[in-house]
């Protein structure tokens, strides 16, 4: 079981009582789609993804945001047992979705990237250092049903 | 693969960045102790607790050898011999580590930068620094 200390459990549910879902989920799953541009395999459904711009505007990229940081709030919410929390999550990953979990680190370095541009020098070393361990236990349990 | 117009950005953010490399640079290593904790492990002769003047100094000379990379891109190679050869030779840092500080580097830019730092310049400056960490690490092996 994973062990928070009291300062990482603050600091997780106040980035997250802080930030905009709806501009942090799109803000995120945008910058992997560009920064990754491989990752865009997955979303072969979702239209124009031909450019920076056309990906920021995309509203099915919107969308998704929402229901990845919708994802993310479960785990908040259940940080003593994430993994349980994602039992069907990394199912759906792995079998239906066929999602290569290595991914999972390349949007987990982009959502902490936005984070940081949200909250400046709010997010210092140790608060970033809190949400890099919280990141790492979502993907170690998204990956936890991987066979 | 960067593109002229990548280049020319990476140039001018880290022309900007000079005067303030020691900020930058003791915040992403700083960062990088806190996030991994194993990169400690290679500064065991350094005072590396915040504010110190080892990892100001420090910070300072990551963040000025990267933008002397970044004066010219196309030429990595010729700037980066001598670090290549400290870097295989002596320090002996596995390369993985590369990732992690070039990633702490990114969140340092982005909170100085917040919204400047849009997605085409994090891709662009992603690329820069994975080039940079290969190139480095060229004479390991």
């Amino acid at each position: 079981m994973v062990k928070w200390s009291d300062f990482e459990r603050a600091a997780i549910q106040d980035i997250f009582s802080k930030i905009n879902y709806d501009v942090v989920g799109c803000a995120a799953l945008s910058r992997c789609l560009i920064v990754y541009p491989w990752t865009q395999r997955y979303f072969g459904s979702f239209g124009n993804l031909y450019n920076a711009a056309a990906i920021t505007s995309n509203p099915k990229v919107a969308a998704h945001g929402k229901v990845i940081m919708a994802g993310l709030e479960k785990a908040v919410k259940n940080m003593d047992d994430i993994k349980t929390t994602y039992k069907d999550l990394s199912v759906l990953h792995s079998e239906k979705l066929q999602v290569d979990p290595d991914n999972f680190n390349l949007l987990a370095d982009c959502l902490t990237i936005v984070v940081a541009g949200q909250m400046g020098a709010a997010f210092t070393p140790e608060v970033h250092g809190a949400f890099q361990k919280f990141l790492a236990v979502v993907v170690a349990s998204l990956r936890k049903q991987y066979h | 693969m960067l593109s002229k117009k990548e280049k020319k950005l990476i140039k001018e953010m880290w022309e900007r960045l000079t005067p303030v490399a020691e900020d930058i640079g003791s915040e992403a290593l700083l960062r990088m102790f806190a996030s991994y904790p194993g990169t400690k492990t290679y500064f065991s002769h350094l005072d590396i607790s915040p504010g110190s003047a080892h990892l100001s100094s420090h910070g300072k000379k990551i963040v000025l050898a990267i933008a002397e990379g970044a004066k010219d891109i196309s030429q990595l190679t010729v700037t980066l011999a001598p670090l290549q050869t400290l870097h295989a030779y002596q320090l002996r840092i596995d390369p993985t580590n590369f990732k992690l500080l070039s990633h702490c580097m990114l969140v340092t830019l982005a909170c100085y930068l917040g919204s400047e730092f849009t997605p085409v310049a994090h891709a662009a400056m992603d690329k820069f620094l994975s080039a940079f960490a290969a190139v480095l690490s060229e004479k390991y092996r």
